[in-house]
C-alpha cells in the first residue's frame, strides 16, 4: 500500500510542477502561432524595416528593437556602478546596525509598482529633464547625443527611470554574491597589506561571474519593463542616438497599440515583437541564472580554492 | 605606488559607495513624497465609493477599480497558490531529479518573462477564443506571474524544516505524503504564507498584463466574464489624459495602490511573527 501512495504523491505533485514547464513552452508556442501571418509575410525584413504604418499594412520593427536595446544599455550604464556601490557599502562598509535598514530601503524601490514610477516620471522627472535640456549649451547640442528640441519626454528620461527600477534587483543579487565570498579571501588580502578597497576588489574578483549575473538580471528587467517607459519615452518610432529624442520600445508599442490593432496582420506584427522580446529575455535570464548558480556552487566548499594569485591581490 | 596613495584611493572609492546609496535613496524619497502629498490631498470618501465621472465632470472616484483589483488578485491567488505550493512541495521532495531541475529553471525563466508578454499569452488563451476581455483573463495572467514566486519560496522554506522532523514521521510509519501534509508543511506554513502575501503585493501593482486581458470598465462590475476595472489600469488611463482633475485622481490611485502594497507586506511580517509564536507555544 505504501509504495503506491508514495508513487501517487510523486506523480500528483509532479503534474502541478509540469504546469510550470508547460507555461514557458506554452508562451513560446502561443506567441509563435499568433504571429505566423507577420512572420510569413515579412520574414527577416520585419527586423530591418523602419516604417511602421498600420494603415498601409507596412510593418518594420527596427525602431522598437533599437529603443529597447538602447534604453536598457543606457540604464545599465547608469545603474551598474550605483548598484555595485550600494552592495559594497551595505555589505562591507556600513556599520552592522545600519545594514537591515539600508537594505530594506533599497528593496523598497523594487516594491513600488511600475505604474507609480510612470506617474512620477510624467509629472516630476520629465519636467526636471526638460529643464536640464533647456540648460544645455548650443555647442553641446551639436553632438548627435544631445541633438533635438528639449521636450523632456524621450530616451534620456526613459533611461533614468529604468536605471532607478533596475538598481534594487542588481544590488540585491550583488549583495548575495558578496556575502557568499568566503571571508578568508578578504582576510588574506588584508594580511598581505592590502587596503580595504583592495580587499573588496579581491572579493569582487572572486565573485565576478555572479556579479555579471547580477547585472544581466537587471538587464532582463530593463528589457521587459513596460509601463514606466511607455509613459516617459515619447512613443515615436525612430532610430537615433539622441537622448533628447522621443523614441519607442518593443514593450511600449505592444502596450499602446494592442487593443487598437484592427486587422489580423497588425495584431500578428505586434505579437511577433512580443515573441522576440520573450526570446531575448529568456536568453538573458538563462545566462544570468547560470552565472549566479555556478558562483553559488563554487563558493560552497569549506576550503575554497583561491582564484587570484597573491601577486594580483596586493597590486593596487 | 605609495601606501599613502593607495589609502587615499581606498577611502575615495568607499566614499563613492556611500554616495551611491544616497543617490539611490533620492528617487525613493521623491516618489514616496509625491505619492503621499499629492495622493493624500486628492483622497476623499467619494474616491472609494464612486465610479469615474464622464469626461468633463469633476469628482467621482475609483471604487469600482479598487474592487476590481481585489477580485483580480483573488482570482490569481485562487489559481496560483495551489499550483505554486504543490510545485514547491515536489521540488523540495524530489528536488534531485532532472525533471525537478527543468521545473526550477522554468520557474526562474517564467519569473523573468516580461509582464506584457504574459498579457499576450493570456489574451491568446482566454480572451481570443471567446472574443471578450474578462476578469478571468486578467486573473489568469496575474496567476502566471505569481506561480514561480510561490513555488520557489515554498521549496526554499520546506528545505529549511529540520530533516529530523521528516525522519521522525517516516520512522513512525507515515508515508511521504502524510509526513509532508501533517508534519513538514505545517512547520513551514508561516513562511509560505508570507511568501504568498509578498507575491500578492507584487502582482497587485501590475498594469501591463491587464491592458488587454481584463481591459478596463468604468462601471461597477463583479462578473468574472466581463471586463473589469483595476486601480493600475485606471491610474494609467488618467495619467496620460489631458485633464487636471484626472491627474489628481491618478495620484490618489497611486497612493491607495502603494498603501495596499505596504499593508500587504506589513501583514506578511506580522503574520509570520504571530504564527511563529503559536508554533513554538
Amino acid at each position: 500500500m505504501k509504495p503506491r501512495e508514495d508513487r501517487f504523491f510523486r506523480y500528483f505533485t509532479g503534474f502541478f510542477a509540469a504546469l510550470v514547464v508547460f507555461a514557458v513552452v506554452g508562451i513560446g508556442f502561443e506567441l509563435s502561432r499568433q504571429s505566423m501571418l507577420s512572420i510569413r509575410k515579412f520574414g527577416l525584413g520585419f527586423w530591418t524595416g523602419t516604417t511602421w504604418d498600420p494603415v498601409s499594412g507596412e510593418f518594420g520593427a527596427l525602431p522598437f528593437i533599437w529603443g529597447t536595446l538602447y534604453s536598457s544599455f543606457l540604464a545599465l550604464l547608469i545603474a551598474t556602478p550605483i548598484a555595485l556601490g550600494i552592495a559594497i557599502f551595505i555589505n562591507e562598509v556600513s556599520p552592522q546596525k545600519l545594514r537591515p535598514l539600508l537594505s530594506y530601503l533599497t528593496e523598497l524601490l523594487a516594491a513600488i509598482p511600475s505604474i507609480v514610477y510612470g506617474l512620477w516620471g510624467i509629472f516630476v522627472l520629465v519636467p526636471i529633464v526638460r529643464k536640464l535640456e533647456l540648460l544645455a549649451p548650443e555647442s553641446l547640442k551639436k553632438i548627435p547625443l544631445f541633438s533635438g528640441p528639449p521636450l523632456g519626454v524621450g530616451m534620456g528620461a526613459a533611461a533614468l527611470i529604468l536605471a532607478v527600477m533596475v538598481i534594487p534587483f542588481s544590488s540585491s543579487v550583488a549583495r548575495e554574491i558578496l556575502k557568499s565570498v568566503p571571508m578568508a579571501q578578504r582576510e588574506a588580502a588584508l594580511a598581505l597589506g592590502a587596503t580595504r578597497w583592495e580587499s573588496i576588489r579581491v572579493a569582487l574578483n572572486y565573485g565576478r561571474a555572479g556579479i555579471i549575473g547580477a547585472v544581466m538580471l537587471g538587464l532582463g528587467r530593463a528589457l521587459g519593463e513596460t509601463m514606466a517607459v511607455t509613459m516617459v519615452i515619447g512613443n515615436n518610432p525612430q532610430v537615433t542616438a539622441s537622448l533628447f529624442a522621443p523614441q519607442y520600445t518593443m514593450a511600449a508599442v505592444i502596450a499602446n497599440e494592442f487593443t487598437e490593432a484592427a486587422d489580423d496582420l497588425y495584431l500578428h506584427a505586434l505579437i511577433e515583437i512580443g515573441l522576440v522580446l520573450f526570446i531575448i529575455t529568456i536568453i538573458v535570464n538563462a545566462l544570468s541564472r547560470l552565472m549566479i548558480w555556478n558562483m553559488a556552487r563554487r563558493s560552497r566548499p569549506a576550503v575554497p580554492k583561491p582564484i587570484v594569485s597573491t601577486e594580483e591581490a596586493v597590486v593596487a | 605606488m605609495s601606501t599613502r596613495y593607495r589609502l587615499i584611493k581606498s577611502n575615495c572609492i568607499l566614499t563613492l559607495c556611500a554616495l551611491a546609496v544616497a543617490v539611490a535613496l533620492v528617487p525613493l524619497v521623491m516618489i514616496l513624497f509625491y505619492v503621499i502629498s499629492h495622493g493624500a490631498a486628492a483622497l476623499n470618501l467619494a474616491f472609494f465609493t464612486q465610479i469615474p465621472k464622464p469626461v468633463g465632470e469633476t469628482g467621482g472616484g475609483m471604487g469600482n477599480a479598487i474592487v476590481g483589483t481585489l477580485i483580480l488578485i483573488g482570482i490569481a491567488a485562487f489559481i496560483a497558490v495551489p499550483v505554486g505550493v504543490i510545485t514547491g512541495v515536489h521540488l523540495a521532495e524530489y528536488g534531485g531529479s532532472r525533471f525537478a531541475s527543468a521545473v526550477r529553471f522554468s520557474a526562474d525563466v517564467l519569473n523573468g518573462v516580461p509582464s506584457i508578454v504574459v498579457g499576450i499569452f493570456a489574451y491568446g488563451l482566454v480572451v481570443l477564443p471567446v472574443h471578450r476581455f474578462s476578469a478571468l483573463a486578467g486573473g489568469f495572467a496575474l496567476s502566471i506571474m505569481m506561480v514561480p514566486i510561490v513555488a520557489r519560496t515554498t521549496e526554499e522554506l520546506l528545505r529549511l524544516v529540520p530533516p529530523s522532523l521528516k525522519e521522525g514521521a517516516l520512522a513512525l510509519g507515515a508515508t511521504r505524503m502524510r509526513a509532508m501534509a501533517t508534519v513538514i508543511l505545517p512547520a513551514a506554513l508561516p513562511g509560505i504564507l508570507t511568501g504568498i502575501l509578498v507575491a500578492l503585493a507584487r502582482i497587485a501593482g501590475e498594469t501591463a498584463p491587464l491592458l488587454f486581458t481584463s481591459f478596463n470598465n468604468r462601471f461597477w462590475s463583479t462578473s468574472l466574464t466581463q471586463p473589469i476595472g483595476s486601480l493600475t489600469v485606471q491610474v494609467f488611463t488618467y495619467a496620460i489624459s489631458p485633464y487636471e482633475d484626472w491627474h489628481r485622481q491618478a495620484w490618489a490611485g497611486a497612493f491607495v495602490l502603494v498603501m495596499m502594497i505596504l499593508i500587504l507586506s506589513i501583514v506578511a511580517r506580522l503574520a509570520t511573527r504571530r504564527l511563529e509564536r503559536m508554533n513554538r507555544g
